[in-house]
């Protein structure tokens, strides 16, 4: 508890300093209008108490005109500060709309930016609804933290600071009695506002468990129906349902409490300060103050007013310990993600366009070949180009995902420019992650891979991801046109190009079938579609990069079989002169390769083409048969 | 839209009562203790006796002390009113959406009902609380003060009248043009974050395109155009706090000036110093209770929107109607569609199924096959009234399916549906769902018909074993044979598998489909699948094609004369001949 604690007090810091870093000049700028404005909030005390004087002064004669002359100096006086103070309340509050906006737009870039280097491993760890909650929630307590109860805290802060001084110009013995007021808000604040926060906390917890099996039924609605289950189902919400109703109820209720009690402790206070003063004065108190001023009523009727402002701020500091109790947690969680340590990515190996002459020599050049070659920079400052040929080849490669839990036991795999090689087995036995390993989402364990002669680690991972294609078996369109959604894999390709890839992977057809064509806008990942026209979309997407290098995770799981005998020509068409990496499901899609391995619990137990490992009559050849379960 | 929300309140309609009673309690005391406390301060400067002075501020600690009480339940009551209200709105909800059919279900996606159960309370939750505080509070302190104001001021309340106008004017402009700037860019901050979803989920694909940057400045820009409507709305807002300081400015300086006019001309008769000050607080409190107004203002129009969409849920209507004396019981497994045509909603153009006629006896094998989209699903969902036929009349039993208590005619008909979901639970409690008093052998057994229990002994925790949200932790096959135990436990007199057994090895469907011809035959099992193998030895099977039923026979009549039928079975039959054909 008390490390959290200290924990939190560093995202209370890093935040101000963060603020600090991002706007040097505006921030000390608003907060100096803040104070001035705090200050000016003040100072009317001072006047009232001038003006009783006068008032009580003149009060006998009744002789306005000469009481004026005293008078409206103070009053241009006052006026003057008010103008003055009002022009620092709109650069405050204007600058601090600009502030907070842009410190969000900052924080939820760095977060968004950090993410997007995070290792896969990451995303694998947390649930995505944990991630965006640090886009959404955490966010939204830190804007409240930021545009509301700093300040607020600031100027309710600066307030009961200058009130208490211009208090001690007047006062002492006042100061004592309001001081014991003060102790005893403190004591309430701390106790009720700590209070609210633990199940403002706490009620967010309950609110993530209800959200889970809301989320849970909501998805299984239909299976529910299926099986008349909704009054169970019910009892299993109404449970979590009341325990999120207890949660809230506590938490608005030891905030909503806190007002009126600090409040009235207000009002308490301001009577015991207005009957002491009232004894003060009939038992005439020497006073002791800065100004030596004697105590009378004068003094007492703006102490009084003092006494209010101060109970006032005093209160508008007490409200705002919720948000900065929420607002520092949230700080805290965003931190958490930005710290998340980026992948990290030695290589200094990178893809370039190439022009290849007639005797093999190759030139960089900017423009798209259709050939590529690895820019190979030595110890020595010399540079050597090798041609991209899509040569993959594993040695021995051990992994896992955890360090004590190994997946993949001593794979080797070789992979010949052109070839198409495909991986068999049951979930879990290792497909997915061999090809994981190769485009270095993970890194291995020992053994080696080489990329056209390269060892992998040197090469540059984007430029490395870069070159090969990968299409996955859950596809993911991003919003915007299904041509959008295309050149995602190629940012420069032309309409024609997309559509060409399109035809290549058999997509054209429903394309063009689409109530506005390749224009239709795809949103929520392409919901508007069916499965299987969403994993032709991403083919083609896979398509217009033109890599050297395939990787088709069960790219044609979710399309039929008779659709996928159509696709399948196109399919075949794009293999076509590309190393190819094959995973399905489907044994028919396998067949034709050149190379299949067949995985079981991370070793490669057979491999060979298709008539080699069936006439072994081994696992394949079970599988092929239907003796076995694949999953 | 209001009179439904309301009716979500129900027994909470005590607190909030209670609540607005608490609070003109706290608002009478509010506004009585300035007034108080002037005569206070004038017994202090007219040097009245102790006694006196004690007595006006034992009076003025009363008040107080009946304030915070007051202040204190209210606050009490309206968090019990409000977190009961929301409460009662999402069991409301949740509740409707039990009753809501699979028509209903597919109007709203998943992720949306979420959020309007969460997200939309909680908005309501929030406003509903500042209502009940404030709606009655702040009219009631802006009467109250402008009253005791005259009462006390007289003349130098007629500050009000020129004030009280221009910050309500005031106010009422920047919540004019807030609001709309508002709605547009929750609009957009809405997109953003969807955006940034797709991007999480979809992080694989940014990785293997290596589009990290481009997505870094796709993002950057959304999130500055965010950023700029974001500034533009909340600078229009930030312009209430200089526009109430103002009028409490304009209040100050009137008063003192015009007050102190007043008290030196009258020599303190007309008006006094505590009087001036009392002024100076009930400015204060009208200007308070305006700014309260107006944020109530924003707090509902703001919120509106969430109410709107809870009132969404809460008034759909639930497309299937219950019998008014339903038939209880289901006769037997037959199954007849006489010329049923179906379509998803009544604007769709296209029907899903067209003219379907078909007779199934009860206890026959029934296999359905046919491409994607091809309306086999959808055919199926018509028996235990999943859907309701657009034209023609399904029955089974020899009854109308409509004419049956739909918890009857579910029991009867057993459908383990293509999107199959397995619960958080233990694989027993999972499986219970099919028969809640299963006995534990009887759960064995049907898992030994869905060759399950073979592989549940080999798990630890045997029929304890957790099952993971979704079904993350067993295998699809896993799963599958799982949904279809669940259906078993049922003891249905159809049974439904569409497209269950397609992660399941031939040689375990096989055995499933073996079990059920000798332990289950008097029922009608209708089996939809891809896999020519999973229906070839059924009494008849159906072949679909884009919503019709392109022929119906065994497995060597339609061999015979289905050219569906034979392309499907040749494509999977062909093996290691494919490379030379090509």
């Amino acid at each position: 508890m008390k490390k959290n604690k200290k924990m939190n007090g560093g995202a209370f810091k890093r935040v101000i300093k963060m603020l600090f870093k991002f706007y040097p000049v505006l921030l000390p700028l608003t907060i100096f209008c803040i104070l001035f404005s705090a200050a000016a909030a003040a100072v009317p005390d001072i006047f009232i108490q001038k003006v009783i004087a006068i008032i009580g002064k003149f009060s006998e004669t009744r002789d306005w005109a000469a009481a004026s002359g005293e008078l409206m100096p103070k009053i241009y006086l006052l006026v003057g500060i008010y103008i003055v103070s009002l022009i620092a309340i709109v650069v405050y509050t204007q600058l601090m709309a600009f502030i907070t906006q842009g410190f969000l737009c900052k924080m939820r870039r760095a977060m968004f930016n950090g993410m997007q280097d995070l290792p896969i491993k990451y995303f694998d760890k947390n649930k995505h609804g944990d991630i965006m909650s640090h886009y959404t929630n955490d966010i939204d307590t830190l804007r409240q933290l930021v545009s509301q109860a700093l300040p607020a805290l600031l100027r309710a802060g600066s307030v009961v600071i200058c009130v208490f001084f211009v208090m001690l110009y007047y006062s002492l013995w006042m100061i004592l009695v309001l001081l014991i007021g003060v102790v005893a808000m403190m004591f309430v604040s701390k106790k009720l506002g700590g209070g609210s926060a633990k199940y403002f906390i706490r009620q967010q917890q309950s609110l993530g468990r209800a959200e889970g099996l809301i989320q849970e039924m909501m998805n299984g609605q239909k299976v529910i129906k299926v099986f008349c289950h909704e009054r169970e189902c019910e009892e299993d919400f109404d449970k979590l349902n009341d325990a999120l109703y207890e949660d809230s109820r506590k938490a608005n209720a030891y905030a909503n409490i806190l007002g009126p009690i600090i409040q009235n402790i207000g009002n308490i206070l301001y009577v015991i300060v207005a009957i002491s003063g009232g004894i003060f004065l009939l038992l005439n108190v020497k006073n002791v103050s800065i100004s030596r001023a004697a105590l009378d009523i004068s003094i007492v009727v703006p102490f009084l007013n003092m006494t209010k402002q101060f109970t006032g701020n005093v209160n508008q500091l007490s409200q705002q310990i919720n948000a900065i109790v929420m607002g520092v947690a949230g700080a805290d969680r965003i931190f958490e993600l930005m710290d998340e340590k980026p992948e990290t990515d030695d290589g200094y190996v990178t893809l370039v366009n190439a022009e290849i002459a007639k005797d093999g020599t190759i030139t960089e050049t900017g423009k798209h070949t259709g050939h590529w070659a690895w820019k190979h920079p030595h110890g020595d400052g010399t540079l050597t180009y090798t041609e991209l040929k899509g040569d993959v080849r594993m040695f021995d490669v051990d992994f896992g995902y955890e360090e004590n839990k190994q997946v993949l036991y001593g794979v080797s795999v070789y992979a010949e420019p052109g070839q198409k090689v495909a991986f068999v087995g049951a979930t879990g036995a290792g497909k997915t992650t061999i090809t994981n390993l190769i485009n270095r989402f993970y890194d291995i364990a020992d053994g080696k891979i080489r990329y056209d002669g390269i060892n992998i680690n040197k090469i540059k991972k984007s430029d490395l991801r870069q070159s090969l294609g990968i299409v996955l078996q859950e596809t993911n369109l991003f919003t915007g046109t299904v041509m959008d959604n295309i050149r995602y894999g190629r940012l420069d390709a032309t309409d024609d190009e997309c559509r060409e890839a399109a035809r290549l992977a058999g997509a054209d057809d429903f394309i063009t079938r689409l109530p506005s064509g390749y224009d239709t806008e795809l949103s929520n990942n392409g919901a508007n579609l069916s499965q299987g026209q969403r994993q032709l979309i991403a083919i083609a997407r896979a398509a217009v990069a033109d890599p050297p290098v395939m990787i088709l995770d069960e790219a044609t799981s979710s399309i039929d079989t008779r659709t996928e005998a159509i696709v399948q020509r196109g399919m075949d068409k794009l293999m076509e002169g590309r190393t190819v990496f094959v995973i399905a499901h489907r044994l028919s899609t396998v067949m034709n390769s050149d190379v299949i391995m067949v995985l079981d619990h991370g070793h490669i137990i057979e491999r060979g083409n298709h008539k080699d490992l069936i006439a072994q009559k081994g696992t394949y050849y079970q599988l092929y048969t239907g003796a076995f379960e694949l999953e | 839209m209001i009179k439904r929300l309301a009716g979500c309140i129900r027994e909470y309609k005590r607190p909030t009562i209670y609540t607005l009673i608490f609070i003109v309690g706290e608002a009478i005391m509010e506004t009585i203790i300035p007034f108080i406390t002037a005569q206070l301060v004038n017994d202090i400067k007219a040097g009245t006796n102790m006694n006196e002075l004690l007595k006006t501020g034992l009076i003025l600690t009363i008040i107080a002390c009946v304030s915070l009480l007051c202040g204190g339940l209210a606050g009490f009551t309206c968090s019990k009113a409000s977190a009961g209200f929301a409460r009662n709105l999402r069991s409301d909800m949740f509740r409707r959406v039990q009753t809501y059919s699979f028509e209903n279900i597919d109007k709203f996606s998943s992720a949306s009902l979420v959020t309007r159960m969460t997200t939309d309370v909680a908005n309501v939750q929030m406003s509903y609380m500042m209502i009940i505080r404030t709606a009655v509070r702040a009219p009631l302190m802006l009467i109250f003060s402008v009253v005791m104001a005259y009462i006390m001021g007289g003349a130098l309340a007629s500050a009000f009248v020129v004030v009280i106008p221009v910050l309500a004017v005031g106010l009422w402009i920047i919540g004019k043009k807030a609001m709309p700037a508002f709605r547009r860019v929750f609009k957009k901050y809405d997109r953003l974050n969807e955006s940034i979803e797709e991007n999480v989920r979809g992080m694989r694909v940014v990785k293997g395109f290596a589009r990290e940057n481009y997505e870094k400045k796709k993002f950057g820009a959304a999130a500055e155009d965010i950023r700029g409507d974001f500034t533009r709305a909340e600078r229009i807002v930030a312009w209430n706090m200089p526009l109430m300081t103002f009028c409490m400015y304009f209040n100050m300086v009137f008063i003192l000036l015009v007050g102190s006019k007043i008290a030196i001309q009258s020599g303190g008769q007309t008006i006094d110093v505590g009087q001036i000050s009392a002024m100076l607080t009930y400015g204060v409190q009208i200007l308070m209770s305006l700014m309260m107004l107006s944020m109530i203002y924003v707090m509902i129009t703001m919120s509106a929107e969430s109410a709107k969409r809870i009132c969404e849920v809460l008034e759909e209507v639930p497309s299937l109607d219950e019998p008014e004396n339903p038939i209880m019981s289901v006769k037997d497994g037959s199954i007849d569609f006489d010329d049923v045509s179906f379509k998803y909603s009544a604007m769709a153009k296209r029907y899903a199924i067209e003219n379907v006629n078909l007779h199934i006896k009860s206890g026959m094998t029934v296999g359905i096959i046919g491409g994607t989209g091809s309306s086999k699903s959808s055919l199926v969902q018509l028996i235990p009234r999943l859907y309701d036929a657009t034209r023609g009349s399904v029955k089974v039993g020899g009854v109308y399916v409509k004419n049956y208590d739909i918890e009857t005619l579910r029991g009867a008909v057993a459908m383990v549906l293509q999107k199959n979901l397995l619960f958080s639970g233990t694989i027993a409690e999972n499986l219970r769902w099919g028969n809640e008093n299963a006995t534990d052998a009887e759960i064995e057994e049907a898992c030994r018909l869905a060759c399950a229990d073979e592989f549940i002994q080999t798990f630890p925790d045997k029929y304890q074993t957790k099952i993971e949200q979704g079904g993350t932790n067993v295998s699809g096959g896993q799963k599958q044979r799982l949904c279809i135990a669940r259906a078993l436990l049922k003891k249905p007199k159809i049974l439904i598998l569409d497209d269950s057994t397609s992660a399941v090895d031939t040689k375990t469907d096989a055995m499933i489909r073996d079990g059920f011809k000798k332990f289950i035959p008097e029922t009608t099992k209708l089996i939809i699948a891809q896999r020519i193998a999973s229906v070839q030895e059924a009494d008849a099977i159906i072949v679909m094609d884009n919503g019709k039923i392109a022929d119906i026979g065994t497995h060597d009549e339609l061999l015979q004369r289905s050219e569906i039928y034979r392309e499907v079975y040749e494509q999977q039959s062909k093996g290691g001949t494919e490379d030379e054909e090509k």
